[in-house]
């Protein structure tokens, strides 16, 4: 955890303290809907839409939930938001509840919410928790679609493929096919290319900061916390 | 008493967790009774769409969702059939079959004219590998399209089958059990057509 100014709280979600990349949270949904970045993206999108509301509600009932009844109440929070949002897209955003549908039951099992709620909104005012809920579901929505963009240029050479249907037509330039003779690498699609992937992001993110900390030495740095 | 000594007490655990569980089901009953005439609305809409796509256009003049019968399915199993009907004769019929895949069942939607010959066929539902069972989906390739105008008679029934199994269906790369799966399911379908035509078409004198 960094500092708990708002700009703080952003940097944390999206990158320092990233769902996926650093807490190495909701490996679940990872493995499972980032076949392809536009099923990255949806996921994505869903879950950042659940995590603000059910930080925002944690947040506003901290005083009256105790210590010792907190986890099966945030559970029933998080469970009842997801069933609300499951039936109101289905009844009047059909189109989309076809294309979302699968990962939205996926999402009640995101251990990245319940997370939030627990660490956070649990012991922070309205305000700031939404903050934090939207950076952890921004954050988590580029970590689902970068690993997907990948995954789906190795495995079948497109870059994402029906975002249309997912975002309506407008979105269409997005689907791209870089490499139209390819053939498509099976074990890319298949959940190993997932964990391969994974595995190289996060060895990337590593070199990536432990060459920032190498460079930060020289500079001598106020002490930190109190 | 303040809320923070309030909050230690026993009674407290039980008696804010159950508030919380009330409002959690009263605001989804509440969901449930608003959002269920529109959910029943789409699906059957959804149903609607898919019923045009197997049928060609001008095929029939009825309701299709009303004029159905039940019977027993090829598996046991109840099956709803549509009744197509044009001027008040039955001229064909659609109906659900279902086969186990790679993984899990596929669900195929398909019309059959009354001389036994597939109109149209579309999978429903499926949960095969993606980019290399899911060709059976009309959004990722037109191969179900390849079922249009096959009989009993057309191919002959030993070549209703994938190449591999010197049929007429192609197959995919990288994927045989998909496409026999779907074939075989398409075949069950005319079979059963076949065995209860008269039924079906209301032609039965009994």
């Amino acid at each position: 955890m960094s500092d708990e100014s708002y700009g703080g709280i952003v940097r944390d979600g999206l990158w320092d303290n990233n769902v996926v990349f650093a807490q190495m949270l909701a490996l679940c949904p990872t493995m499972a809907v980032t076949t392809s970045g536009t099923n990255g993206l949806g996921m994505g999108l869903a879950t950042t839409a659940v995590l603000v509301v059910s930080n925002i509600l944690v947040a506003a009932i901290r005083n009256f939930v105790s210590a010792q009844v907190r986890i099966p109440v945030f559970v029933v929070l998080i469970a009842t938001l997801v069933t609300l949002v499951d039936m109101v897209l289905n009844a009047w955003l059909h189109d989309l509840y076809k294309v979302l549908g699968l990962f939205i039951a996926l999402i009640v099992v995101n251990c990245a919410i319940l997370g939030r709620a627990e660490a956070f909104a649990s012991r922070s005012a309205v305000l700031p928790s939404t903050i934090d809920g939207l950076a952890m579901g921004l954050g988590f929505t580029f970590a689902l679609t970068f690993v997907g963009l990948i995954r789906e240029f190795l495995g079948s050479g497109t870059l994402f493929n029906q975002a249309s249907q997912l975002l309506g037509p407008a979105f269409a330039f997005l689907e791209m096919r870089p490499l139209p003779d390819y053939g498509g690498a099976l074990l890319m699609i298949l959940p190993p290319g997932g964990f391969a992937v994974l595995g190289f992001i996060l060895a990337g993110k590593r070199v990536l900061e432990n060459r920032r900390k190498a460079r930060a030495v020289p500079v001598v740095t106020a002490p930190q916390g109190a | 008493m303040t809320l923070a000594e309030l909050r230690d007490r026993l009674p407290y655990q039980p008696l804010s967790l159950g508030i919380v569980a009330l409002l959690a089901s009263a605001a989804l009953s509440v969901a449930y009774s608003a959002t269920k005439e529109h959910i029943a609305a789409a699906e059957l809409h959804d149903m609607q769409m898919s019923l045009a796509q197997v049928l060609p256009t001008g095929f029939t003049d009825n309701d299709l969702l009303a004029d159905t019968l039940t019977l027993t399915g090829p598996k046991g199993q109840p099956l709803k059939i549509h009744v197509a009907k044009k001027a008040g004769t039955a001229t064909g019929a659609v109906f659900q079959v279902a086969e186990r895949g790679y993984a899990g069942d596929i669900v195929v939607l398909m019309a059959v004219d009354a001389q036994g010959t597939v109109l149209g066929a579309r999978v429903l539902k499926h949960t095969e590998t993606p980019g290399l069972g899911d060709k059976i989906d009309i959004a990722k390739a037109p191969w179900i399209e390849s079922f249009a105008g096959k009989s009993l008679a057309e191919p002959a029934p030993e070549r209703w089958g994938v190449k591999k199994d010197s049929g007429v269906f192609d197959q995919f790369a990288g994927a045989t059990i998909t496409p026999r799966a779907v074939v075989k399911a398409v075949k069950g379908g005319l079979d059963f057509f076949t065995a209860h035509r008269a039924e079906i078409l209301g032609e039965k004198t009994s």
